[in-house]
């Protein structure tokens, strides 16, 4: 899976948490999921919940901290499936 | 303290109409939301009847955001939200505030979190699953779950309560937000109850033999109470809320007037007198009507009508002896009395504030509600005051005053009195 899908992907997570929807079409690496796509912070665990649901993945308490923006929700992703390889 | 609290918006989510226009049509022309439930006949429940309301989920995107709506799975919160909601359009006012609203509060009764979606949280946690509950559980699990997305929604920055005090628990938030704003700690509070019987309180209750049994194929004709082939009750859902403003505030801003609250009470009879957990102590409710006519500065014989608590259980006999001994009337002279349930079962937190939302109404648009399944009265009841107060279709007349009443388990008590605004 490359960073595109997974990008492409994550704009369904997302979709049900932000309030601004308009937003999520152009979402790239630098997008912060807080400040711009203005997303509850305590819905961040919602989010990681989905994501695991969705890649068959396990999301520990560390890799869940280095989530912060699109792009290192990415690498966390990308991270986990590889390890699953 | 010589402040006069009015009613300036209503909204309820009743078993037999949704929206205040529904509910009024169905309380005018007598319609029972009382409806079969076949789960409950899978279940083995001895009562398969519940008063259930037509509430269509989805509305409540019009009322929340996208991201609050997803997710959320309480009843309650669903029933309270669209209640709440929709008594502050009808009071004239707008949802959206940047500021909080300091001078507005809140207080709203609910029994207990749905339970039926906290056993989603139930089996998740056993099968060591506790990982996957996410953020939204906590919110409506907590019993301050419904007051937190209404106060939240609309921007409260007053007190916000959240009380529970059984089948009293909507006529006590009514008098509680009355009597915040009468003391002058807030202008404006929006008071009521929800309630939702899943499945599991609902077998808890049909367990203890309390809930009719013998109507189920018949369910707009099961809630009977007064009747003498009352037996026992049916449980209901939904939920009212009323708009509580102080008088001049609410003339300030040249809000629409349904009615003033001119005082109540709320006490305990202490399990004490033949009162017990589930029976309520006769000394405790007629010290509680008593003093709640003191409250109000009115005399019995103001009473236009009683709206009964009421359930259709073998206790309605003794409500009735109750509040004849506590106004002093009798025969001919009782006021007249209904009771809501007759139609819509009996909504146990809810009741209260969707019971007040129809005495309001039956206030200003000057009708009295009918008793239905009344074909039968107790002989025992009608011994003690005259038939002629139990109304069997909907009688058109002059009502001033209102006494509303509920007793709930624990032995708890609470009445009000509501008025014409004149």
């Amino acid at each position: 899976m490359t960073r595109i899908e997974i990008l492409d992907e994550l704009k369904k997570v997302f979709a049900p948490y932000t309030t601004n929807k308009e937003m999520l079409n152009s979402i790239n690496d630098d997008t912060d999921l807080i400040r711009d796509l203005k997303i509850n912070s305590a819905n961040l665990v919602d989010i990681i919940i989905d994501a695991e649901a969705k890649y068959n993945i396990e999301i520990d308490y560390d890799s869940a901290d280095k989530i912060i923006n699109v792009g290192t929700c990415i690498d966390v992703i990308m991270e986990k499936l590889n390890q699953n390889k | 303290m010589n402040k006069r609290i009015v009613v300036t918006g209503m909204g309820v989510v009743s078993p037999n109409g949704v929206g205040v226009p529904a509910f009024l049509h169905a309380i005018q022309n007598g319609v029972s939301g009382v409806k079969f439930i076949p789960r409950y006949e899978d279940l083995n429940f001895s009562c398969r009847l519940a008063g259930m309301p037509d509430f269509n989920w989805d509305t409540l995107k019009n009322y929340v955001s996208d991201v609050t709506f997803h997710g959320l799975k309480g009843t309650n919160i669903g029933y309270g939200l669209a209640a709440a909601l929709d008594a502050w359009a009808d009071s004239g006012m707008s949802y959206e505030t940047e500021e909080p609203r300091w001078e507005t509060g809140c207080v709203f009764g609910n029994s207990t979190a749905d339970t039926e979606a906290m056993k989603n949280v139930i089996t998740r946690v056993d099968d060591k699953e506790a990982k996957k509950l996410g953020s939204r559980v906590i919110e409506q699990a907590m019993n301050s779950g419904v007051t937190s997305y209404i106060a939240g929604r609309l921007g409260f920055g007053n007190k916000v309560i959240t009380n529970s005090a059984a089948c009293a628990t909507g006529t006590q938030a009514i008098l509680m937000g009355y009597e915040y704003i009468k003391h002058g700690y807030a202008k404006r509070m929006l008071v009521g109850s929800a309630e939702h019987v899943d499945p599991y309180v609902y077998g808890a209750f049909d367990s203890m033999r309390v809930l009719s049994r013998k109507f189920n194929d018949r369910p707009e004709q099961a809630s009977r109470p007064m009747s003498l082939t009352a037996g026992g009750f049916i449980p209901g859902s939904g939920a009212g809320a009323l708009i509580l403003e102080d008088l001049d505030f609410a003339l300030q801003r040249n809000a629409r007037i349904y009615a003033e609250v001119l005082g109540g009470s709320a006490n305990s009879g202490g399990q004490r007198l033949g009162g017990t957990m589930t029976a309520a102590n006769s000394t405790g409710v007629i010290r509680c009507i008593n003093d709640a006519l003191t409250s109000s500065g009115i005399h019995p014989r103001q009473i236009d009508l009683i709206s009964g608590h009421l359930t259709a259980t073998n206790a309605d006999r003794q409500e009735i002896q109750n509040w004849s001994k506590a106004l002093g009337r009798s025969g001919d002279d009782f006021p007249l009395i209904n009771s809501l349930k007759s139609m819509i079962g009996h909504c146990l937190s809810a009741a209260g504030s969707i019971e007040s939302v129809a005495a309001v109404l039956q206030i200003v648009h000057q009708f009295v509600h009918p008793n239905i399944n009344l074909e039968d009265p107790n002989p025992e009841i009608t011994n003690m005051v005259s038939i002629y107060c139990l109304p069997l279709k909907m009688i058109k007349k002059e009502v001033n005053i209102v006494a509303k009443a509920n007793f709930g388990f624990g032995d708890v008590n609470s009445c009000i009195v509501l008025s014409k605004y004149k």
